[in-house]
């Protein structure tokens, strides 16, 4: 199923989402501004801003925002000409009435949340975004962590509770090649005309843009990424890149490469505090399967008491941790300073 | 000694735990167990435990020759809404297990006397993760003003059921609400994850509190250890995993992490199920307390 007559898929832009985990989720309203601007001169279709832990998820736990992210989704609102802006919403941490509030600043898009297992908790805010007349896009994160089938079945709850198109989420960077052919082709079966079907990835295998390639073999219509990679962990799958393979695979992404470069280059990485990168923690999560967003809780954590970064990471693996619970890096941490000291 | 009869309404998970521990008191004793379903495996428990059991509803129960003192309510939040004022008429005392909130929150170490023993009728026992973290809230603001406090819950996946799940707007916004109301934090905010881990994880628990630049952080730790005793005196598996952390974050905010574990009795449900367990030992403290007063017994601050 083509995702349009003109493109044969749509590209989300993350960096204003998922990249906020990168930035410590410092970003202003000028940063929004210069961003949607750019991109959506350059052709992105759809550009998310939100909390990297989406709507609410300004806290002790996951890090306060230095703007209220109202005021970002309203810039990027008012800054794109032709782009739709996307908000993330994860229940159990933002509400209804969160959904409610983005739809009020003129969001077009609400993307849900849930571990890839507990898709039910967000059929009633799957309704209500529908209600509102948002479009919906459903996350299955941390897919890695269970076979295909378990996905479709869980993807089939979000579809009959309104979602329009149902993602495999790759929040470790773990999937490898065919873990992400399978999955995708599990959820295109599943769903058929019900539902469209997107994917997620990560960098930190180094595998996000040959991963997303072989998500669109399988029938993905919708793929995520983050211009010069600006996201959790290792990044996402870096957009220009992305672009310029899908434009040499005949593969019509709308986004015009030459400009998409240049956006990355001179308009994206100068908000970055850093470019991402696969460094030792980064590629540790793809390895052990931790949700990408721990990257910078487990370098404060291992700083703060003196302790190994890595083994932070590989404890929140073998305890099977899953997205949100950042909390426990410092419970682990502490844990692992007392043995030491003992 | 004289026990007061005891009705469960909602033969579910809770109220088949819930069970198990009223058996034990020496103040209440549980004589009725109502469901709607024939078919209800509490319903048969019930029975087997030698309670009257009924699918007929709380038209059944309303109409036994000698009513209950106590009803505790199992079901959710909307049957709840639509019974509570049957209880009341009736003159039958109510601790609402569910999210409905018609009465006053109560966790027990923080306001157990305030309502109880005060004519109260109906109390609500707030969420599962408001009694984990609540008692932690008000350690911290009895020694230091908390201007904001954050609670993160984990539960494992097996031992949240659909009354959670369908509603799990229901259970941040009532819990950050009674962290501010009980909890005395002058902003709260609740956060609920499920881990579908296996074997199943006890709940966690983390209770962040932010704290003036200048606290007294053994005062602080110290009000953390005597709370957490005193919520295992009737929580038994209620305990801290490591000491609390205290930090000054980059943009000056001081805080302290508290770290909870709770591994549930095992009443009915499995040891994991820490987050069902503290919510039917909290009731079973406050049913109890209500049944001293109805017997004209000293309270347990009394006695």
């Amino acid at each position: 199923m083509p995702y349009s007559p003109e493109l044969d898929i749509r590209i989300t832009d993350t960096s204003l989402r998922d990249g906020s985990h990168a930035k410590g989720h410092q970003f202003t309203e000028a940063d929004v501004r210069a961003v949607v601007g750019a991109l959506d001169a350059a052709g992105m279709p759809v550009i998310e801003v939100t909390h990297g832990d989406g709507l609410g998820g300004s806290s002790f736990n996951y890090g306060f925002s230095r703007t209220d992210e109202r005021l970002l989704i309203k810039a990027a609102v008012e800054t794109a000409q032709q782009a739709k802006i996307a908000a993330l919403m994860l229940p159990g941490l933002g509400t209804k009435d969160d959904i409610k509030g983005a739809a009020d600043l003129g969001l077009s898009i609400i993307r849900i949340a849930t571990h890839c297992t507990e898709a039910d908790i967000s059929i009633q805010h799957f309704g209500v975004a529908r209600e509102l007349g948002l479009e919906t896009v459903g996350f299955l994160m941390m897919g890695h962590s269970q076979p295909p089938e378990v996905l479709a079945a869980q993807a089939r709850i979000m579809a009959d509770a309104g979602c329009q198109c149902v993602y495999v989420v790759d929040s470790a960077g773990a999937m490898i090649l065919e873990d992400v052919t399978l999955r995708v082709q599990a959820l295109v079966a599943e769903l058929g005309d019900d539902a469209q079907v997107g994917f997620h990835a990560h960098e930190n295998l180094g595998l996000s843009v040959a991963n997303s390639v072989l998500a669109v073999r399988a029938g993905a219509v919708q793929i995520d990424g983050s211009t010069r990679a600006f996201g959790a962990g290792a990044g996402n799958t870096p957009l220009e890149v992305f672009a310029a393979v899908a434009e040499r695979q005949g593969i019509a992404t709308g986004l015009n490469v030459l400009q998409l470069v240049d956006v990355a280059e001179d308009i994206v990485r100068p908000i970055m505090d850093g470019e991402c990168v696969k460094d030792r923690l980064a590629i540790i999560m793809g390895y052990a399967g931790v949700y990408s967003s721990y990257l910078k809780h487990a370098y404060r954590a291992a700083e703060r008491y003196g302790v190994s970064g890595a083994e932070i990471l590989l404890e929140c693996g073998r305890q099977g941790l899953v997205g949100g619970q950042e909390d426990q890096i410092i419970q682990i941490a502490a844990a692992l300073a007392k043995r030491s000291a003992a | 000694m004289n026990r007061i009869p005891a009705a469960i309404v909602g033969p579910g998970n809770i109220g088949t735990d819930l069970m198990y521990k009223l058996l034990r008191s020496d103040l209440i004793e549980p004589r009725y167990m109502v469901g709607v379903d024939p078919d209800s495996a509490g319903l048969k428990l019930a029975r087997e435990a030698g309670l009257e059991a009924s699918s007929e509803g709380v038209d059944w129960l309303l109409d036994r020759p000698e009513l209950p003192g106590i009803v505790f309510e199992a079901t959710s939040a909307y049957v709840h809404v639509r019974n509570a004022p049957r209880y009341k008429k009736a003159g039958i005392y109510a601790v609402d297990l569910t999210p409905a909130a018609r009465g006053p929150y109560v966790v027990p170490p923080v306001n157990l006397f305030e309502h109880v023993g005060a004519g109260e009728m109906n109390v609500n026992m707030v969420t599962c993760g408001g009694q984990a973290t609540i008692p932690i809230v008000y350690a911290v603001s009895r020694v230091h003003p908390v201007e904001y406090a954050e609670i993160v819950a984990t539960v494992s996946s097996a031992s949240a059921g659909p009354g959670t799940r369908n509603n799990i707007d229901e259970f941040t916004r009532t819990t950050a609400k009674a962290v501010e109301v009980l909890g005395g934090a002058t902003r709260g905010k609740a956060i609920i994850i499920l881990n579908p881990a296996d074997p199943p994880l006890m709940m966690r628990d983390t209770i962040f509190c932010s704290l003036p630049a200048d606290a007294d952080h053994d005062k602080v730790a110290q009000s953390i250890l005597d709370m957490v005793a005193e919520v295992q005196t009737y929580v038994p598996g209620y305990h801290l995993r490591g000491e609390p952390q205290f930090d000054t974050l980059d943009d000056g905010t001081a805080r302290v992490a508290t770290f909870i574990e709770v591994q549930g009795a095992g009443d009915f449900l499995p040891p994991y199920a820490g987050n069902l367990d503290i919510m039917t030992a909290a009731a079973t403290k406050v049913g109890n307390e209500i049944a001293r007063r109805l017997l004209a017994i000293p309270d347990s601050k009394e006695a």
